[in-house]
């Protein structure tokens, strides 16, 4: 079992510097240069544009770039964004809390909405009640967050004259206006991944639901919500758990149209942003995170599985 | 749904359902077939909606020429964002142009997306799944760590790149194509790996191969049909994604463009900017997608229940 | 007759009457004015940059040597300099005297010294220091600091637009001893002599600042400015997102322009709260088709994709929607250089007969061999105006044959196109700050000489050059008129090389407690806030 675990930590650097090279490699094979960008529709003379790329160092061959961005890597210095010239760093850590939390929110959303509608629609398995539960979940998958999210601010403004704080308050500065501010992005991102959720939920319960177990329970005139609650619920939250701690893991990476629609500024538009600059750095380092973010939780939600099924183990 | 060889079931064989469904086994093909749907059609009235959905939307594209009331690239001033009437069943947007017309068309540029994307991913997914649990060993961890890699890498940055490294095709669908598929093929490789494998430990395998067939052969004799299930649940599950995320590429501008009709475009740009004067602009395009995707879970939800022997009732 | 380039006698732009531009109000200091600005500025250093991202939040931090004057956008007026320019006889050196009771926000007095540093920095930028205008300023040959509080401009030769371009927004004053420490100081900080202090900001997000007690400037009537306490700038980058934040009233009002449709918008909803300020902008689209290319090498070709482009009824059209409106050459349309509307009809695809120009247009292209003519037509994925520009433009010349196939691409990959010469024709822009030949005709000059980086069409026209750099010369503003109405015959109709195809109009709704801000046709100058004040409600 230590064996496994050391093996899939060891797993991640070569995942992760997979990542990396493909990241810079494709961002360099496509076309666009950021300080031409810079000075579109200016008179800057073709030498000074060479000048500062040369300064940015970026007409050294890529092998060359690259050994240099590992290297400082190594020494932990993600570098400077070549937009801004401020460190990649202060960037970055401006904008990790507002996605970090509407992550949370809207898994925290998705799930009090998935669980107990998945667990009623698998008691209430082919009555309508079940029908009408499929259909609003799913209404979650089909519709567009961004349209959903735009459809709500509509409402709300129309309705009751209220639109969301456009400037972001930290949580603790003040939870009023940060809820504010982030409930309905919350609520458009988390309405679609409660759909995911509530589908497992349900074809998870339903098959715990035939198990002999609860088939035992019943006949030992146990009531019906006992047994659900106390014996099929907690053995089918596991595949639950799995498949809500992997959408989180994706989360983080799909906010960015979200972000765009709600004007949010977290991570997301700022992969958007640095990608239409061509800003390198930024972009290797944001790409190198929110992958780095996926494949932990992905090693934490198999070492959950471990834990919560003792008949799980990996060789 | 026809599997090639008989599923090697648990130990618990005796019950009426197992007995059933030996009995289903041994009927002829086609009429397999047929009882599969018939039966479909009458257990599960959300997937068969689904499916209805499905067909009408596919008649739509298929007679859009003749469906549609305009030419979804008609400028027509005059008309300029006026409200849906009898002349503009939905409207027509800051063009002029017939938004019903549009959507009718549009229905065209979602199929070709989600069925290339989908059929393409998934294919792929599948080839590269089954290789991987059945060839094991290193193949198999390199395969899984270039999986990795392609499901933690945000889908904004493939899309420009794809977009942008395609160059000028002359067809920008095919890059939006390209673009979607990516993100479907480690997610389709990962669900076939997990069912490739229990299956890949059957000793039915082991005899087959014991017995001299080649790799090749037994990949695709007798491991693939028996993934074929979530394969084609995934292939419907994925149509609808592979819609939207078409309409959330167009929404970034890195989708199809203008005049193309296609419904993601349509809400970004008149949907958009004119959401209060003329909301039907973004209703439409929206209902539509909203539509399709759902047929399309609908069904593949049904489909998979009734696939899965555990999960029928009575 | 140098002077006279700095007072133009021209038409001011058209304002809707409001409560701000309506004199006779006394205005009310205090308060902080919340505005949206749609991106972040890449560096802090007016110098370097060429977005108004970065003028409109950083602006009031810093002082000019002249700046418009914000009651009447056309007149150029002092900032720190004491008084207009004195120009020698042989009109080769330019003296200006400075005030003397400029400080800097750190306290310490501004000297020619700094001027000159300034200066020295845009014109003659050392190694590793970009000036993206120092071309602008090719007619400088020195700058001087003769004594404490006076600067002098050296010559090549006489320039009709050199006073102008001394007012230009970006030309922010910076402190020598700053820039001597450290010539990239101002990339990352923020010390100037403006009317407001900086006061923080939080990337991606705001930017805020606060009132200058120590500023150096007064209103008519002695009080001290700014009025203001303070202002904030949102960074909203999502249109939608910037409506709805006037709407909820988060913010007060925004600088670049709106839509049509979000002006009614909010006019629909706040009907008591909103004031409007609409002008015409100096920012326009060109058809440009790459001379290097068959079948653009022929001029015929070249007529006929601008002779089936029914401009009028397009901007008629059009301006209900986005942000286009008015038909015009090469010069802002009812600016001091348009050309009148007699002239302008006779120019190929400027005519009002829309069925006769397409079918000329389509007998070009016979004549050339190419009647039905196909090509890529690139363009910006941008929304507002490039879009609705560009298919307007595909469905008129479907109309005469021509299939032009929209290959957008985002900004990056569009730029790369553009210098690379490998796209067919595209959609091409530009916004300047001023009415100025220099300026607007800048895309126009030989592609390997002084158009380089900026003409892409690519050609090559010593007879165009020559014209270019007449008009440069020329100080008498009616010759002067005359000469640019030669250059735009020869250049959209004769050759046809590059074209507008409509010109931009800015519309701007805001909450009518702002006063004292007046709209101009760029959203470039005037944005110091100097003269802003808050209304009581």
């Amino acid at each position: 079992m230590r064996r496994y675990i050391v093996g899939r930590l060891l797993l991640m650097i070569p995942t992760l510097i997979g990542v990396a090279i493909l990241t810079f490699v494709i961002m360099r094979a496509v076309p666009g240069d950021i300080v031409a960008l810079r000075y579109a529709g200016s008179s800057v003379p073709q030498s000074v544009i060479d000048q500062e790329r040369h300064i940015l160092g970026l007409d050294k061959p890529m092998w060359a770039q690259f050994v240099d961005w590992m290297t400082s890597i190594s020494r932990l210095d993600l570098g400077q964004s070549l937009w801004t010239g401020h460190s990649v760093i202060d960037e970055v850590q401006v904008r990790v809390p507002l996605s970090i939390e509407l992550a949370v929110l809207a898994t925290l959303f998705a799930v009090a909405l998935a669980i107990p509608l998945g667990v009623v629609a698998a008691v209430r398995q082919d009555t309508w009640i079940d029908y009408a539960i499929r259909v609003f979940s799913i209404g979650g998958l089909a519709m567009p967050s961004f349209w959903i999210g735009i459809m709500m601010v509509l409402v709300t403004l129309t309705l009751w004259g209220w639109a969301p704080p456009v400037v972001f308050t930290p949580l603790f500065d003040d939870p009023i206006a940060n809820l504010a501010g982030l409930i309905l992005p919350a609520i458009a991102v988390g309405y679609r991944y409660s759909a995911v959720s509530m589908r497992m939920t349900r074809s998870t319960v339903l098959e715990v639901l035939r198990e002999d177990y609860v088939r035992t329970a019943r006949a030992k005139g146990l009531r019906e919500s006992l047994v659900v609650v106390r014996h099929a619920l907690r053995n089918a939250l596991l595949p639950v758990v799995t498949v809500v701690s992997l959408e989180f893991a994706f989360l983080i990476g799909g906010l960015v149209v979200t972000e765009q629609v709600f004007n949010l500024n977290g991570i997301g538009k700022l992969l958007v942003d640095a990608v239409a600059h061509r800003d390198y750095p930024l972009i290797q380092a944001l790409v190198l995170l929110l992958a780095a973010v996926f494949v932990i939780v992905n090693f934490v939600v198999d070492m959950i599985y471990v834990v919560l099924d003792p008949r799980i183990r990996y060789a | 749904m026809t599997p090639a060889e008989p599923r090697a079931v648990s130990g618990r064989a005796t019950s009426a359902e197992e007995i059933a469904k030996r009995r289903y086994l041994e009927s002829t093909g086609r009429r397999r077939f047929m009882h599969f749907w018939a039966d479909f059609i009458r257990r599960r009235p959300l997937g068969t909606a689904g499916a209805v959905l499905i067909i009408v939307m596919l008649l739509a594209a298929a007679f859009a020429n003749v469906v549609a009331p305009y030419d979804p690239t008609a400028i027509n001033f005059p008309d300029l964002l006026k409200p849906p009437s009898p002349e503009h069943l939905l409207g027509a947007d800051n063009f002029g142009r017939d938004v019903f017309s549009r959507v009718i068309f549009g229905s065209r540029t979602a199929l070709l997306v989600g069925f290339s994307a989908s059929l393409i991913g998934c294919t792929l997914g599948l080839v590269l799944g089954v290789a991987s649990a059945y060839l094991g060993g290193r193949t198999d961890q390199i395969i899984q760590r270039l999986m990795d890699v392609l499901l933690s890498f945000p889908l904004i940055v493939i899309a420009i790149a794809v977009v942008a490294a395609l160059g000028t095709g002359e067809d920008k669908i095919a890059n939006v194509i390209a673009a979607i598929t990516v993100p479907i093929v480690p997610r389709v490789a990962r669900v076939v790996r997990s069912s490739a494998l229990s299956i890949v430990q059957m000793p039915y395998i082991e005899a087959t191969r014991s017995v001299g067939s080649g790799a090749i052969r037994i990949m695709f004799r007798h491991i693939v049909p028996n993934v074929l299930a979530p394969y084609l649940i995934m292939l419907t599950a994925f149509l609808g994604q592979a819609i939207l995320l078409e309409a959330s590429l167009s929404f970034l501008g890195l989708g199809v463009f203008e005049p193309t009709a296609s419904w993601g475009l349509m809400l970004r740009g008149a949907g958009m900017q004119f959401l209060e004067q003329a909301p039907w602009l973004a209703i439409a395009p929206g209902v539509a997608i909203s539509m399709a995707v759902f047929g399309f879970n609908l069904f593949g939800d049904s489909l998979r229940d009734a696939l899965d022997p555990r999960l029928r009732t009575g | 007759m140098v002077l006279a380039a700095c007072t133009q006698t021209a038409k001011p732009p058209t304002t809707t009457v409001s409560p701000s531009a309506a004199g006779g109000e006394k205005p009310v200091a205090g308060g902080t004015l919340t505005f949206i600005v749609n991106a972040e500025p890449p560096s802090f250093d007016g110098h370097r940059e060429t977005t108004f991202a970065l003028l409109h939040p950083i602006a009031p931090h810093y002082s000019l040597l002249y700046k418009f004057d914000p009651n009447d956008l056309t007149k150029v007026i002092p900032d720190v300099a004491a008084e207009q320019p004195a120009v020698s006889a042989d009109k080769m050196t330019v003296t200006i005297k400075l005030r003397q009771d400029v400080k800097f926000h750190d306290g310490t007095g501004m000297t020619s010294e700094d001027v000159k540093a300034t200066y020295d920095k845009i014109i003659f930028p050392p190694t590793g220091v970009l000036s993206p205008r120092a071309g602008a300023y090719a007619v400088v040959s020195a700058v001087n600091a003769p004594d404490k509080y006076t600067v002098e401009f050296k010559l090549k030769y006489p320039s009709a637009s050199f006073l102008t371009n001394l007012a230009s927004p970006w030309n922010f004053i910076y402190s020598a001893a700053k820039l001597k420490a450290d010539i990239r100081f101002y990339e990352k900080n923020i010390m100037g002599t403006g009317p407001f202090m900086y006061d923080g900001n939080t990337k991606g997000q705001d930017w805020k600042g606060k009132k200058n007690p120590d500023y150096f400037g007064k209103d008519k009537d002695g009080t001290k400015l700014p009025y203001l306490d303070a202002y904030k700038a949102l960074i909203i980058t999502d249109a939608n997102a910037g409506v709805t934040a006037i709407r909820s009233k988060q913010a007060m009002i925004e600088f670049r322009g709106f839509t049509p449709s979000q002006r009614d918008d909010l006019s629909r909803s706040l009907p008591n709260d909103l004031a409007i300020q609409e002008a015409p902008w100096i920012c326009v689209n060109y058809v440009v088709p790459n001379t290097t290319k068959k079948p653009f090498d022929d001029p015929r070709v070249r007529r006929a994709l601008t002779l089936a482009v029914d401009r009028w009824a397009g901007g008629e059209a059009l301006s209900k929607t986005t942000i286009v409106k008015d038909v015009g050459g090469l010069m802002r349309p009812k600016g001091p250089f348009a050309m009148n509307d007699t002239d302008l009809v006779k120019i190929a695809g400027f005519g009002k007969d829309a069925k006769a120009n397409k079918d000329a247009a389509k007998k070009l292209l016979a004549d050339a061999g190419v009647p039905t003519l196909s090509f890529k037509f690139l363009n910006r994925n941008i929304q507002t105006p490039y879009e609705p520009v560009a298919v307007y433009l595909i469905d008129q010349w479907k109309q005469v044959g021509i299939t032009a196939t929209h290959d957008v691409k985002e900004t990056s990959a569009y730029q790369a196109d553009l210098r690379a010469g490998t796209f067919e024709v595209a959609l091409d822009f530009n916004c300047d700050f001023l009415d100025e030949p220099d300026l607007q005709l800048a895309k126009f000059g030989s592609a390997s000489k002084a158009g380089k980086g900026l003409n892409f069409a690519y050609y090559d026209d010593t007879k165009l050059d020559g014209l270019i750099d007449a008009q440069s010369r020329e100080t008498d503003p009616a010759k002067r008129v005359k000469l640019v109405g030669d250059i735009e015959r020869y250049a959209m109709d004769e050759m046809a090389y590059q074209y507008p195809v409509l010109w931009w109009y800015r519309i701007i709704p805001y909450l009518n407690t702002v006063r004292g801000w007046k709209i101009g046709s760029n959203h470039y100058t005037n944005q110091d806030l100097t003269t802003v004040w808050l209304a009581k409600k």
